[in-house]
């Protein structure tokens, strides 16, 4: 694995930011032009939430290189209030800000591994994984 | 960053060119609002061609703008959506069923003419 690269998200700007810089990663791996546009929309959920709801905190890049597996890892960082009810969060349609409730469950059918782990009043981390296919 | 809105006899266009980011989602819905009052406008084309990615806030934006225009008494037609960008969005569970859409600006404009039968 190569060094990664971090966007810390703290204004409303920085969503575009991350996935623009997520979507040129993405490019430069060989993702093809539906799973770069997956990925760019998985990382702007993934932001625009830390912005929400947590309002700051990280979206970090790793680009998975070896033998078998190519791909890259999204992990989103925040150490915001955390998510009490994280079966609640990943129904289709939950949303507590007005939103269309897309978002998570959107993020896991977007990418191909996905993994949220969050502590109530100390932050959440969500783990995504795409493969080159 | 503003979204230009152009007039063209009783319609509007809009092609968006830009990166949208939040803010400037919320302002063109202002904008475009506004400028339906103004103008009188019977229809809006919104050209989303160049657009690469929908994520769910703009498609809330977007599909709130044709609910908001229809409830104004103007039409809103979305074309030229990307295959990546609506592949992307059934992924992301958004169907957008109540808005009209059309493959590309020129049948937008004949969709408009049909529908407000003009």
């Amino acid at each position: 694995m190569k060094p990664q690269s971090c966007v810390n998200i703290k204004k409303e700007w920085d969503i575009v930011g991350a996935r623009q810089l997520g979507r040129e990663i993405a490019k430069k791996i060989g993702f093809g032009i539906v799973d770069q546009a997956r990925i760019a929309t998985a990382i702007s959920e993934l932001a625009r939430n830390i912005y929400l709801y947590a309002e700051q905190g990280q979206i970090c890049f790793d680009v998975i290189d070896t033998m078998e597996h190519k791909g890259i890892c999204v992990t989103a960082n925040d150490s915001g209030p955390g998510i009490s009810d994280i079966g609640q969060v990943m129904q289709d349609g939950y949303t507590t800000s007005g939103g269309l409730g897309a978002g998570l469950p959107g993020v896991k059918r977007l990418m191909d591994e996905f993994d949220l782990k969050s502590v109530e009043n100390k932050g959440t981390q969500i783990k995504t994984t795409k493969w080159v296919r | 960053m503003r979204i230009p809105i152009l007039k063209l006899h009783h319609y509007l266009l809009v092609s968006i060119q830009t990166e949208i980011d939040d803010h400037t989602a919320i302002q063109f819905q202002e904008d475009l609002l506004s400028k339906i009052h103004k103008s009188g406008s019977s229809g809006v084309v919104i050209d989303l061609t160049s657009v690469e990615m929908i994520d769910s806030f703009i498609a809330k934006v977007l599909g709130d703008v044709v609910t908001m225009s229809d409830l104004m008494g103007a039409k809103v037609v979305l074309t030229g959506i990307q295959p990546a960008v609506a592949i992307t969005l059934i992924d992301l569970g958004i169907h957008m069923k109540n808005v009209p859409t059309a493959l590309n600006l020129e049948q937008g404009l004949t969709k408009l003419h049909q529908e407000l039968g003009e």
